[in-house]
């Protein structure tokens, strides 16, 4: 049985959300994609009696427009085609389940992936979180600091973003708002120092979780991406094993260069996750699945709005539910 | 990924190379591979699409069919059609009105805050203008501090009246710009969705009170084939008068430059090249058309080599590089010329072909760098001035000083030497490349 019955076998009996408003949250945060994606391959069924050469065709250039990037796609259509004539598929609507079947593979690729943050076993989880400028590093910091403290957790700011202007101020307003301790140190100070009196109050004062901003760099800038390398060693030779999650955060309206950054991340640092953030402003949420083909990270948060709660523990199923609700 | 760009069209170039000719058989594959190398570059699809149909429109063209390099014909056809799209010539930014009224709009996260610091430090620099920076973003926290820490470091004032109605800030900032003699005044408006309905009307009440003379669509030179959304959405709400793309320092492509021209017909201004708050340039269509097609920035490159070199100083070390005396005293001082210029890697890419000789992967340790440079500066004045006095009692001084060693120290004045030699030919004329 492939991915999608099984899908709808579990949809129907209320195995795959919690409740109606995570259901409702996966919805409408992927609406736009769903709309731009879901429609257009149903027009397309509508205008193809029989799967040919030019469906084809329109369906590379839809996947493609929804940002899934390039060399997926083309891989992508190689094994649906392959697949398609095998199983001497000619009804687009046979196809549609094929179609998301291997969207579902790109991404589970007889994987067993971990979406769950890791957590200290004891003393403080100190997560890092890197990217790009103006991916929403800090909004989600926000958010997730403010999940962590609803669960009854002492959590810990440290503003290790001691270089763009207003950053720090940024963050010490969030843990007004939230009522969380934040570490700040001087603008424009060497960021390592910040991080290790923020690592050090953590583990002195039992925080349970430390969550670290740092400043957007460009990932072909090389001793940005170094410094990056000098805090992950100040917090190890701290707390071992720490940082227990190295996040990084991508926009979700970034296109194929979101493949380069968490390539050149990846290179430089150990990630261990990815959030993804503004997927609800965007139609072209197919980004996930670049990454996951082409980097091989797994996803492990995705924003889908503005409120702190919009901050969500990412899940295939939910997603593909979420892109595909009308066919299922 | 980006680096496999270049190569798609090398590929499709070969390709006619091989044909010799074009023909409608052989065409599709040359065209498809021009199509893929633009969408990697994230230029809209539906863009691609119009655009690679005109290309071989034109490549079948007679022109093509007669000439004997048909594959040099081609790759002029592309650039052309490119250039077209991008338009080639310049639109300037407003500057007549007094005072001039500006605004930049854009998405969360797309620089709008960094960039207007810069734009009001051009407009100061380059028109002569005293600008006022108006904050208006009201809703992201540390918002205004971010400008006004932008607006201190750069001696700019910063408008600002807290969490107000943004359209009563910028009425109140005009009011203030007349009596104090601003001649220019930037808006800074909070990130939003093209979607959000209130937001948008807030941009359309602020213009339809004060009236701008320049509103500039800020767009993250990244963003994927979402762009065609967002273009659009802020273009039918506003009258936009021009685009600029930021974090083009980074490895992006940069396709969204020819949806953006093409959805919008409003010309791209202005690029963001660096975090600092000078890193703002003109936009250049042939330059953008080049880095696109992945084919180096040669003009780039120059333009910023001028930017920070001394022009006497460049020729007194030729002089002295002729006469033979070049010492490491100038060794230091071209040395942090270079530096100046910013990462090595970022130059090597701007350098055309410099895929095909593989310098694009050469990785430069800037920890090498800065030991090179800790070795310099732990010599006295003296020993730079005459490196052949340095012995081994000074040679160990050094290397204690740079925290370095003595193998390192030697092997420093070993490369100088050797540049030294290699200078002294080139300046003689009778200087041949290694084959």
């Amino acid at each position: 049985m492939g991915f999608f019955s099984k899908l709808k076998e579990k949809i129907a009996s209320k195995k795959v959300f919690n409740d109606k408003k995570e259901e409702e949250k996966y919805s409408k945060g992927l609406e736009k994609t769903r709309k731009e994606f879901s429609d257009k391959l149903n027009s397309l069924n509508k205008k193809y009696k029989k799967v040919n050469q030019e469906y084809f065709e329109d369906l590379e250039e839809m996947l493609i427009m929804a940002d899934i990037g390039v060399q997926t796609v083309v891989k992508f259509m190689e094994k649906l085609i392959d697949r398609a004539r095998k199983e001497k598929i000619e009804d687009p609507e046979e196809l549609k389940e094929l179609i998301v079947d291997e969207l579902f593979i790109i991404y589970v690729n007889d994987e067993i992936l971990v979406n769950k943050i890791n957590y200290a076993e004891s003393g403080p989880t100190v997560i890092l979180f890197v990217g790009v400028n103006g991916v929403g590093k800090t909004t989600t910091i926000a958010k997730m600091a403010k999940k962590e403290k609803d669960l009854g957790k002492k959590v810990l700011l440290v503003a290790g973003d001691t270089f763009r202007a207003g950053a720090i101020e940024q963050l010490g307003e969030w843990g007004d708002r939230l009522g969380i301790d934040v570490v700040t140190g001087e603008e424009n100070s060497d960021p390592s120092s910040v991080v290790y009196k923020g690592v050090e109050k953590g583990k002195n004062e039992n925080y349970d979780i430390v969550l670290i901003d740092t400043a957007g760099r460009l990932q072909n800038k090389v001793n940005l991406m170094n410094e990056l390398e000098k805090m992950n060693r100040v917090i190890g030779n701290f707390i071992p094993n720490a940082p227990h999650e190295t996040l990084l955060v991508l926009d979700a309206s970034t296109g194929q260069n979101g493949i380069s950054q968490a390539k050149s991340f990846k290179e430089i640092t150990n990630i261990t996750g990815i959030v993804l953030t503004k997927l609800d402003g965007t139609a072209k949420g197919g980004i996930v699945l670049a990454i996951k083909e082409e980097v091989n990270l797994p996803v492990k948060y995705i924003g889908l709005g503005e409120k702190p709660e919009d901050l969500e523990v990412f899940d295939i199923e939910k997603y593909i539910y979420g892109l595909f609700k009308e066919m299922i | 990924m980006f680096e496999e760009l270049g190569d798609r069209l090398d590929k499709a170039m070969s390709k006619i190379k091989g044909y010799g000719s074009i023909t409608e058989d052989n065409i599709s594959d040359v065209v498809r591979e021009v199509r893929l190398a633009l969408l990697e570059a994230d230029v809209n699809y539906s863009v691609v699409k119009e655009f690679t149909n005109k290309v071989k429109e034109k490549a079948l063209g007679e022109e093509v069919k007669k000439s004997l390099k048909p594959d040099e014909v081609f790759l002029k056809i592309l650039k052309d059609e490119l250039l077209e799209l991008l338009g080639t010539e310049k639109v300037e930014i407003e500057t007549k009105h007094n005072p001039n009224l500006l605004m930049l709009v854009g998405l969360q996260g797309s620089g709008k805050t960094t960039t207007i610091g810069k734009l009001a430090n051009l407009l100061r620099k380059k028109y002569g203008k005293k600008p006022l920076i108006v904050a208006c973003d009201i809703y992201r926290p540390a918002a205004i501090e971010q400008l006004k820490t932008i607006g201190k470091s750069l001696g700019i004032e910063v408008f600002e009246e807290g969490k107000k109605n943004p359209v009563e800030i910028v009425n109140d900032a005009v009011k203030y710009a007349k009596e104090n003699d601003y001649n220019y005044i930037l808006v800074d408006t909070a990130g939003r969705l093209q979607i959000d309905e209130d937001l948008m009307q807030e941009l359309i009440n602020i213009n339809e009170s004060v009236k701008m003379h320049e509103i500039l669509l800020v767009l993250d030179s990244m963003i994927g084939q979402d762009a065609i959304n967002v273009i659009t959405g802020f273009n039918d709400k506003l009258p936009l008068t021009g685009v600029i793309l930021t974090k083009m320092d980074g490895d992006t492509r940069g396709g969204v430059a020819i949806s953006a021209r093409y959805l919008t017909n409003v010309p791209i201004k202005f690029v963001g090249t660096s975090e600092k708050l000078d890193g703002l340039e003109e936009f250049d269509s042939e330059r953008m058309v080049g880095r696109i097609l992945g084919m180096g920035d040669m003009m780039g490159l120059i333009e910023k080599a001028e930017s920070v070199m001394n022009e006497e100083e460049a020729e007194e070390s030729i002089k002295k590089m002729k006469k033979g005396k070049y010492d490491l005293e100038d060794f230091l001082k071209q040395f942090k010329t270079i530096k100046k210029l910013g990462s090595l890697e970022g130059l090597l890419k701007m350098i055309p072909g410099a895929k095909k000789m593989g310098l694009t992967n050469v990785q430069i340790d800037p920890k090498q760098v800065a030991r090179i440079e800790a070795i310099v500066l732990s010599m006295t004045p003296y020993e730079r001035k005459n490196p052949d006095e340095i012995k081994a009692s000074r040679k160990e001084r050094i290397a204690k000083g740079s925290g370095t060693s003595v193998q390192e120290v030697n092997k420093l004045l070993k490369q100088f030497e050797e540049s030294k030699k290699m200078m002294k030919m080139m300046s003689n004329g009778n200087f041949k490349m290694p084959m």
